[in-house]
């Protein structure tokens, strides 16, 4: 039953892969008294690996609390699969990892995953299958609250992919942890993106933008690149992705200050 | 709103609470604890003080425990950013507030044995009125102090603010409830507050189940009223649940 589940599943997101998963309008958000996002406009293929990169403080995470809807917007239009993002009938389709890990710390690891898997209704067997996809199996029964940063990271990773969800939305679920873990987990990523999901992850560790398929860099607020990275090493001459980046960067401010002045 | 999501909700506090066996153990021997300070402070008085203003407290005192508790635990939801991350998942507001009215009320039945089997047999309370019923009561005072707590912790942003909350919402109304001045000889103005306010009806239905052998067709209304405030209470504190926030 689980198998021809995630057959249809599959199909019907293959289905959808042309066309953009994730479309931003004009989208302005003010936190406390910091416009955060001025006025964004993106848009986002599905079925793709997408890195969200840019320094901290940009807007990355402001970014995806609007994509799954859980942020106050000012203005401006986010639609996700179609629909309004935060709508009802998304709420079983996105799966979001908040980037402190919002798990519960006086349970187990188990207990954790399979309390998100019955909330989003997912079928038994995910649970083990989630819980060994970030390699916490040999944890499995270890209270959270015990175990290290990156492992508790990673438990609450779990509690997000248990769902199997199209879309992804993944705020720096890698950072902290050690390479080994760190290329296990965007094989996993990679993998869900070639079964036809949307995983969007941040990250401010620049060689990780090699591993994805579309990068989006945002600082303060604004987008300065939506390519892939030859695209963008081809445009910036850059030698790697950490040169392209600080070589928009610089220019931005550059540019910045030459409209201020 | 599912019943698959409210069970799970439930199963999951019941199971955090299991592993803290400190607080559980707080829960029910605290009213015990207090039920049993109060029949020594009265042991030899000369009319039978106990007895009389027991059974209200029986109900006090579990409700105060339940209110702290589960605004506390509530609080703890919003702060870890669990609860943010349950409301981008296909769970309801009311699946959240009643998971933690199912979880608690379990909770407050095993309390509300405990404290009125210890109140009756070990401290020797003796009421006219059946002793099912001050099961019952002092249940509904537990299931009013986890409602009020989960209302209350709609307001709070941090810990220092929930605990606080508890004299703020609890003790005016343990004020006027009719225990420490009757409720008829209050001024104007309060008098009409404290008719509002839930405590008293729930004091209002021990004061009777004390002295009435048959308290019942006086007690229905006050019960009804109490258990009308859970409603309501579970109610508005699910509309403080936000999905979206700034």
């Amino acid at each position: 039953m689980w198998v021809s589940r995630q057959k249809t599943r599959f199909h019907q997101v293959m289905n959808n892969s042309s066309e953009p998963a994730i479309v931003i309008d004009n989208l302005r958000v003010t936190r406390g008294t910091r416009l955060v996002l001025p006025g964004l406009s993106v848009s986002i293929p599905g079925g793709q690996l997408v890195g969200l990169i840019g320094p901290s403080g940009g807007g990355k995470s402001t970014l995806m609390r609007a994509i799954v809807g859980v942020q106050v917007i000012d203005s401006g239009t986010v639609e996700v699969l179609g629909q309004e993002a935060g709508s009802e009938s998304l709420r079983q389709r996105v799966g979001y990892l908040t980037q402190a890990p919002s798990v519960y710390a006086d349970l187990t690891v188990r207990d954790n995953v399979e309390y998100f898997a019955k909330v989003v209704g997912a079928p038994p067997g995910a649970v083990d299958q989630a819980i060994t996809d970030v390699d916490l199996a040999d944890h499995a029964d270890a209270l959270v609250g015990r175990l290290s940063g990156g492992q508790r990271s990673r438990a609450s990773l779990a509690c997000t992919l248990v769902g199997d969800p199209h879309v992804l939305v993944l705020d720096e679920p890698t950072v902290g942890l050690d390479p080994v873990l760190r290329r296990d987990l965007w094989t996993i990523f990679r993998r869900l993106a070639e079964s036809g999901r949307t995983v969007i992850v941040s990250s401010h560790v620049m060689d990780e933008a090699t591993r994805c398929d579309r990068l989006l860099l945002i600082r303060a607020g604004e987008i300065l690149a939506d390519s892939t990275l030859p695209e963008l090493l081809a445009r910036t001459g850059a030698a790697d992705a950490e040169g392209a980046f600080l070589m928009l960067i610089d220019r931005a401010e550059a540019q910045g200050q030459g409209s201020a002045a | 709103m599912s019943a698959r999501i409210t069970l799970a909700t439930a199963s999951r506090i019941l199971r955090q609470l299991r592993g803290d066996h400190r607080t559980i153990a707080l829960m029910i021997v605290v009213p015990c604890v207090l039920i049993g300070l109060l029949a020594w402070v009265y042991k030899d008085s000369p009319v039978p003080i106990f007895d009389r203003i027991g059974a209200p407290l029986l109900g006090v005192f579990p409700a105060v425990v339940m209110f702290i508790v589960t605004s506390v635990a509530t609080l703890r939801e919003r702060t870890s950013g669990t609860l943010e991350r349950l409301l981008t998942t296909p769970m309801g507001k009311g699946d959240f507030m009643l998971g933690y009215a199912l979880s608690f009320g379990v909770m407050a039945v095993i309390q509300a044995l405990v404290a009125t089997t210890f109140a009756v047999w070990v401290c020797g309370l003796d009421i006219a009125g059946p002793l099912w019923l001050l099961v019952v009561v002092a249940l509904l005072d537990a299931l009013l102090g986890t409602a009020l707590g989960l209302l209350a912790s709609g307001f709070a942003r941090t810990e220092f603010q929930a605990v606080q909350f508890m004299p703020a919402f609890i003790l005016p109304q343990f004020l006027l409830c009719g225990l420490l001045a009757s409720r008829d000889t209050l001024p104007t103005g309060l008098k009409e507050i404290s008719d509002v306010l839930p405590l008293s009806y729930a004091v209002d239905a021990m004061k009777e189940l004390t002295t009435n052998s048959d308290p019942l067709p006086n007690t229905w209304s006050a019960l009804l009223i109490v258990a009308g405030w859970i409603v309501v209470s579970l109610a508005l504190g699910s509309l403080t649940l936000r999905r979206r926030t700034p």
